[in-house]
């Protein structure tokens, strides 16, 4: 346990009962039904799930970013620094992006503009950061060109100056993810979500990135918000997991606990499914199944059509219960076949 | 980019060839007696006889194509019936005219085009964007002289706000020549009533002639805007906290740019082909009332004259807009 | 014996059965298509003017105003209860005139597209499907064709061949074919990479089967699409030539070579060149919004 101790401060961010869904041709796709977890200040959560759960989603609601039609909140709050961020509106919003919340994305090939220099593209979001502060304390474009250096210095870019000349077509995928870092932590935000940060990525440039993100952690601060379907990722870099499935949040564990004491039948199917040394090859079987339809969503639990525990009780919402200090389930079956896996 | 401008510049030597054997095969091989149809419909057979051997038709083709294109090089671009002068003076005289004509009508078609493309793809599906989609169905629609006829009918005649047609009024002395451009030479000279009515006189042909390009510039500019919009860069710039405006003014802008800077090329021919139409129907002196007044009296020489100097202009300003579209893709420029 | 029969047609799937792929593809287009207000819209002109064409004589007022008649008593009129939009300088009905002028103008358009494209699709699939030097050759002289504007060529043309209809149709063709080659020609190169072709090639089909088999049949939609569209570009290139005098020559009711007569009676008697453009302008209307109806359907990467 490296992190800080839960409930022991005031969370910064902190997702309470959060829903939202998009009109579609075909009807109300239910995404996000009933999320809530917290992250403390300099805490590193991870939010696991197979694609189509739900992760990419919410991280994009704290920022604001989804477009509304199609998506639409249907009840919660996202409270960053005690402040709603579904109703701050768009002013307020633009300000808070950058400077106290910043993100990263899944493929750096295509979030970077390509027909603007790396330079432009930097100096820009670090002038258009200080409209937020009073006058006296903004920078100027030349202030902000070393300020950019800085940051690629940060990120271990060789040759920083140079690379300000560059398109993003002559950087590598790895150097580019570090320019949109470089980019997203030039307004030393408190959190920073990374949104599949190293999906895209060589498995050797994977673990740099992360290692990147981990140390500037410490250096900046930050609390993270790393979503991932990879448990890799989540154990070499984050204090938390939150699992989603279909669009809830199934469990919620401190990392340690998560791997050893699995509680919910799908987190188990998920660890099952991750290679281990000295576990025969047989055993990679994955979750049968695939996710349900979120347009018309099971009724109870919504894993129950492909768990394999799953009984009359699991059609009635499962209860929410706490197994330990730092973890959640919600599952009919929490305890039985629990530390099947370790 | 150097080797990039290099390029495009021997290619474009290249079609300009192509474009002289299109006109040479036009002039030297359809017609049943080339020599008859340069000569003009009143030449005896005498003269008919001249011709022959003055093009060199009396030779094998490709020697008949080394002799027109030796002609063309040295200026001797033939003789016009009607207007009893030579063809490369004609030309001279009328060709800045059409070229002060298109230049302004096409920047009128960006300066309004662009923007409206803009504005149609963010508010896309309000009624804003209803009423730009019927402007541009409209505008491509409706005939280019009808168009014309149908302004100078309400807005010269009815109005009285402008002009019928003319580039200037009879009674003005012209600005002495320059650039051969009217309007800049005037300015040039600080004849600022002359620009005036230079100007006055320019809107309305200018106006009938942008439309169609300018429906096809709102068109491709919305479609491209709004692919634009969904892309990942824009996501990211609007989660770093950049501006909406800059978003979609700069970020965005500048890649839909491409694309319709290409159509902006393409459409330009297309206001080549229409300053024929709307210099007949605003009696503007251009070359487009030059090549339709000899193409009517069947004076052959003046219309080959006047097709492969405004083939010419056409393919300098694709020329161009490849370097400009170089200029704005670092990756285009890079391939090459 | 009657009723092993009986069975086996019983077992034989039914013409809906067998296309029912096809019919559901159909249904969509249909249901597409009927969504979409516009290309109906569209549609409804591009009928409208084909039924005219083809009823024309039958239904308008003067059919002996299209051949030369004249009635000098009533020429210049206003548009009235007899003369609906007023009738021309040797007392022709302008009506009469304009609806006898979509079947004019139709098999202006029908022939100038039909021409263009039995050059140029040929010409494109040779050059995308045979490659090398022959595409070269093929697609450099597309590109100076296309390099000229269209009607400067034209009228270059028209004027070493003379004015007139014939020449005038001539003219846009050769201008026209050009478009037909590029796009058959990027789609063949296309399809000749797409799997089932290669699998086709690799088990021996003969060229001409592959061409015809899958490569023609997958580009008819783009080509429909262009036709449509070409449709109304051929109509306004035709008016176009007629106003100048160097198409259709009147009394001959086409549009354009009317409104050339009419402007020389503007203002007062505007009613003679404002008709024939309006009708000009609804019927290029009518296949432009057609032609994007149909690429909405037939072309997927365009739908919004």
């Amino acid at each position: 346990m490296n992190g800080p101790p839960m409930n022991s401060v005031d969370p910064l961010l902190s997702v309470r009962d959060f829903r939202l869904e998009f009109d579609t041709f075909d009807g109300v796709y239910q995404a996000i039904d009933g999320v809530s977890f917290d992250v403390a200040p300099g805490e590193s959560i991870g939010i696991v799930g197979e694609t189509g759960c739900g992760k990419s989603v919410t991280a994009r609601s704290i920022m604001g970013l989804l477009p509304s039609p199609p998506a639409r909140v249907r009840g919660g709050q996202i409270l960053f620094d005690g402040e709603d961020m579904l109703t701050v509106g768009e002013e307020r919003l633009r300000q808070i992006r950058g400077n106290d919340i910043a993100m990263i994305f899944q493929d750096p090939m295509t979030y970077l503009n390509p027909v603007f220099t790396i330079g432009t593209q930097l100096v820009d979001v670090i002038l258009a950061q200080q409209r937020a502060k009073p006058r006296a304390e903004r920078m100027t474009r030349r202030d902000a060109r070393d300020h950019a250096v800085e940051m690629l210095r940060k990120v271990n870019l060789p040759n920083p100056e140079r690379q300000l000349e560059n398109y993003p077509y002559q950087l590598s995928g790895g150097m580019r993810q570090r320019v949109l870092i470089a980019m997203a932590l030039s307004g030393r935000p408190k959190l920073l979500i990374a949104d599949e940060p190293t999906t895209a990525l060589d498995v050797t440039i994977q673990a740099q990135i992360l290692d990147l993100i981990d140390e500037l952690r410490a250096d900046f601060g930050l609390s993270v918000v790393m979503i991932t379907h990879d448990l890799g990722v989540v154990a070499s870099v984050c204090d938390r997991v939150v699992v989603m499935y279909a669009g809830q949040i199934v469990e919620d564990a401190s990392v340690a606990r998560l791997f050893d004491h699995p509680a919910h039948p799908y987190t188990r199917g998920l660890l099952a499914s991750v290679p281990h040394p000295g576990r025969p090859a047989t055993s990679l079987s994955g979750i049968p199944g695939s996710l349900p339809n979120l347009l018309d969503p099971p009724s109870g639990c919504r894993f129950h059509g492909r768990c394999a525990l799953a009984g009359d009780d699991c059609l009635q919402p499962p209860p929410n219960t706490v197994l330990a200090e730092r973890h959640k389930v919600a599952c009919w079956r929490a305890m039985e076949g629990a530390g099947a896996v370790d | 980019m150097l080797r990039f401008t290099l390029k495009r510049a021997v290619l474009m030597v290249f079609m300009l060839l192509g474009l002289l054997a299109i006109t040479f095969t036009i002039s030297h091989i359809a017609p049943s007696d080339p020599a008859a149809l340069a000569a003009g419909p009143d030449a005896n057979v005498e003269m008919i006889e001249r011709y022959r051997v003055e093009y060199g038709l009396d030779r094998p083709v490709y020697e008949q194509f080394v002799v027109y294109l030796g002609r063309l090089l040295t200026g001797n671009w033939g003789k016009s019936i009607h207007t009893t002068r030579m063809v490369w003076d004609d030309l001279l005289a009328y060709f800045p005219n059409t070229v002060e004509l298109v230049l302004f009508s096409i920047l009128i078609a960006i300066a309004i085009g662009v923007p409206l493309g803009v504005i149609a793809a963010v508010y896309q599906n309000r009624p804003v964007d209803h009423m730009i989609r019927i402007l541009t169905v409209t505008g491509v629609a409706m005939p280019m002289f009808w168009l014309g006829l149908m302004a100078q009918l309400y807005f010269a005649l009815y109005l009285e706000w402008f002009p019928l047609g003319g580039r200037i009024e009879m009674m003005t002395d012209p600005p002495r020549d320059i650039t051969h451009l009217l309007m800049v030479d005037a300015l040039l000279q600080g004849q600022f009533s002359t620009f005036v009515e230079a100007l006055h006189h320019i809107v309305l042909p200018a106006v009938a002639l942008c439309f169609p390009a300018l429906a096809s510039i709102i068109r491709v500019n919305r479609a491209e805007m709004l692919e634009t919009l969904n892309q990942d860069y824009i996501v990211n710039a609007r989660a770093q906290g950049l501006s909406t405006f800059r978003i979609v003014a700069v970020y965005a802008l500048k890649n839909a740019m491409l694309p319709t800077m290409a159509i902006i090329g393409l459409r330009f021919g297309w206001m080549l082909g229409g300053t024929v139409l709307v210099e007949t129907v605003f009696d503007w002196p251009g070359i487009g009332l030059y090549a339709v007044q000899a193409a009517i009296s069947s004076d052959f020489e003046p219309i080959m004259g006047a097709t492969i100097v405004l083939g010419f202009f056409f393919m300098m300003t694709n020329f161009l807009i490849d370097i400009i579209y170089g200029v704005l893709d670092p990756r285009v420029r890079d391939q090459v | 014996m009657a009723e092993s029969i009986r069975s086996d047609t019983a077992a034989l799937p039914g013409f809906a059965e067998r296309h029912a792929g096809t019919i559901r593809m159909a249904r969509l287009y249909v249901r597409t298509f009927a969504r979409n207000g516009s290309a109906m819209l569209g549609l409804a002109v591009v009928v409208l003017f084909l039924v005219t064409a083809a009823i024309g004589p039958w239904i308008v007022p003067f059919p002996e105003d299209a051949t030369g008649a004249i009635h000098l008593d009533q020429k210049l009129q206003p548009p009235d209860a007899t003369h609906w939009f007023g009738t021309d300088e040797v007392g022709n009905d302008v009506f009469t005139r304009v609806v006898l002028g979509t079947r004019v103008t139709l098999q202006i358009a029908c022939i100038v597209t039909g021409v263009a494209m039995l050059i140029g699709v040929p010409l494109g699939m040779i050059a995308g499907f045979v490659g090398g030097r022959v595409q070269e050759v093929i697609m450099r002289i597309t590109d100076v064709f296309l390099s000229v504007p269209g009607l400067i060529l034209a009228i270059a043309i028209v004027g070493a061949l003379g004015p007139g209809i014939v020449n005038a149709m001539l003219a846009l063709s050769l201008v026209w074919w050009p478009g037909y080659v590029r796009l058959v020609q990027a789609k063949t190169l296309s399809l000749k990479n797409e799997i089932y072709v290669q699998a086709a090639r690799s088990m021996g089909a003969s060229k001409l089967r592959i061409v015809f088999v899958h490569i023609l049949p997958n580009c008819t939609s783009p080509i429909i699409v262009k036709a449509s569209m070409d449709m109304g570009m051929a109509i306004l290139g035709a008016a176009s030539l007629g106003f100048l005098g160097l198409g259709a020559q009147p009394p001959f009711p086409e549009w354009g070579a009317m409104i050339s007569i009419a402007r020389t009676y503007l203002p007062d008697w505007w009613w003679y060149s404002f008709f024939p453009g309006v009708a000009i302008s609804i019927t290029v209307l009518g296949f432009n919004l057609l032609g994007d109806g149909l690429r909405d359907i037939l072309d997927p990467k365009h739908r919004e």
